[in-house]
């Protein structure tokens, strides 16, 4: 029962609606060079306060360069790349330090009085309130990700940077690691950019979703779909407008049929 | 503990079974069963080597003549002193060494020089340096120690998983706090090999040192009993020796097993 859906630039969201005029991150002609190759050229961007971006981009299309720079792990060389003073990644694999219990991870580099009451507020967030003086290697890979998550959200950062946090994780877990991170971005309102090559996990996810190609931003899509998102008509439409962004050939959606016939995809994964 | 009362219960009153195909214990009791018996019926003159019964009276002796724990003593305070100099000596270095460019470019192609060198080899020239006092024995033992606590250390220090050093600088941690939490804890392990190994070469050291000239300490009675043809004493001292040897590996295991609590190794023990 496919309903027709506007995706114009209508705000998805009351925390995204009133974007103020300062964004959270302004970057402008910036280029990154490594020897002869150019990773990023000529890239401008934009995130508001409180917008949830995905980057979405095949493997060497500079997406992950891109959040480094943000991040301040590579050198921005004076260009201009403005980012609030308070930042957090979430990467790839957990990171976290073996021989340090739990909470000790997520206070890392905090200083002050309440530390591990900080540092328990926050697993409590990721349902892992009970497993605070464990060792990281007791605990499985969803949940050391979500330790990962709670050790970035508790510097209530400006913007929060996850470089592929669910790719390592199987298939239910990141189902609810996708609940888990709109109801952590709600409660906490950072600015997200969320590097992915899952697009289906962009378009659940995102206010807007960026598509990197040859180190600019090809292509730029506003959803303005309620969440949670089903994998509806409105949906397989901008999933098959982004995989054609992404050079992906994926069969038209037949979707506007009214009888809700939902077509089958290819995987919305790009395998790069 | 709790493993052994778990098997008797299970098994009740019962005597275990013995399997004779597992009995490691064995074939050792076995050679000193026949070693006793060649010493009593004369094969084995005492001259070659003592009985294991005389080799017992002998340690028992020994032991409550106050001969074998006051030679003890100065074996073991040796040791001690030459493997806490090594020690400081091998951290300081590798510390330097492993944690800046420089460091490593002034430092670590010495190391590796005197690396080629035995360190027993040194001997003859530290007793024309040092004498025949306590200063060659324990500066032998210094220097063989410092190596493989350095090696592994250096090693270790350069081995911390990069991944993580850039995860906790991006949350903030820099200098010596980074060092403090990530760097050493991540060279544990290593560090904790190389002192398993130095231990090892401390004894080995202190075995040669001990032949030049002692006054006293577990060489001295060796040399001794060597002039007087006493095989069971240098038998004892051998077994002193190798439990010196058995007990260093366990001080260390145990320093592991609490250092390195984290890891999966021990955790399921």
């Amino acid at each position: 029962m496919a309903q027709p859906i506007a995706l114009s630039s209508v705000p998805a969201h009351p925390e995204t609606a009133a974007a103020p005029a300062a964004p959270a991150v302004r970057v402008r002609n910036f280029t990154r060079r490594f020897g002869q190759v150019t990773v990023l050229e000529d890239l401008d961007l934009d995130i508001g306060r409180g917008e949830f971006v995905a980057l979405l981009g095949r493997s060497g299309s500079g997406k992950t360069t891109l959040l480094r720079t943000l991040a301040g792990l590579d050198p921005a060389d004076g260009q201009a790349v403005a980012t609030p003073a308070s930042k957090a990644i979430v990467f790839q694999d957990p990171r976290l330090l073996p021989w340090q219990r739990v909470w000790k991870n997520v206070a890392i580099g905090l200083g002050g009085p309440g530390v591990r009451a900080r540092a328990e507020a926050a697993l409590g967030e990721v349902q892992l309130g009970h497993r605070l003086d464990v060792w990281p290697s007791t605990l499985s890979g969803g949940e050391a990700q979500r330790v990962a998550l709670a050790r970035a959200l508790v510097r209530e950062p400006g913007l929060l940077l996850l470089d592929e946090p669910f790719a390592a994780v199987d298939a239910l877990t990141r189902l609810r690691m996708h609940e888990l991170v709109l109801a952590l971005w709600r409660a906490h309102a950072p600015a997200v950019l969320l590097v992915t090559h899952d697009v289906d996990e962009a378009i659940t996810l995102a206010d807007r979703v960026l598509v990197l190609d040859h180190g600019r931003i090809a292509a730029e899509e506003k959803i303005a779909l309620p969440r949670p998102r089903d994998n509806d008509a409105a949906f397989q439409a901008l999933r098959h407008r982004l995989l054609g962004h992404l050079g992906v050939e994926a069969p038209a959606p037949r979707a506007v049929a009214g009888e809700g016939s939902l077509v089958a995809f290819p995987s919305g994964e790009i395998v790069a | 503990m709790s493993l052994t009362a778990i098997d008797r219960n299970s098994i009740g009153a019962r005597w275990p079974k013995l399997h004779l195909s597992q009995a490691r214990w064995l074939s050792p009791l076995v050679l000193l069963a026949i070693w006793e018996l060649g010493s009593r019926t004369g094969v084995v003159p005492t001259r070659i080597l003592a009985a294991p019964s005389t080799v017992l009276i002998t340690l028992w002796s020994m032991i409550v003549s106050g001969e074998l724990p006051s030679n003890l003593l100065v074996s073991l305070a040796r040791a001690a002193a030459g493997l806490a100099i090594g020690l400081v000596a091998g951290v300081s270095l590798a510390l330097v060494a492993g944690l800046s460019r420089r460091g490593e470019t002034a430092i670590d192609p010495l190391m590796q020089i005197k690396r080629t060198i035995p360190s027993l080899a040194l001997t003859p020239l530290f007793i024309v340096w040092f004498g025949i006092g306590e200063a060659p024995k324990i500066t032998l033992i210094a220097v063989g120690t410092t190596f493989p606590i350095y090696l592994n250390l250096f090693a270790g220090i350069r081995a911390v998983d990069p991944r993580l050093v850039e995860a906790a600088r991006s949350f903030g941690l820099k200098g010596p706090s980074l060092i403090a939490q990530v760097i050493l804890p991540g060279a544990l392990p290593a560090f904790l090999t190389g002192l398993r190994y130095a231990m090892g070469v401390a004894l080995l050291v202190l075995v040669v040192a001990e032949q030049i000239n002692a006054q006293a300490g577990l060489g001295y009675l060796i040399n001794n009993a060597r002039d007087f043809m006493r095989t069971d004493i240098i038998v004892v001292c051998l077994l002193v020796y190798a439990t010196l040897g058995l007990a260093a590996d366990q001080a260390v295991r145990l320093l592991e097993a609490r250092a390195l609590a984290w890891r999966p190794t021990f955790l399921k023990s």
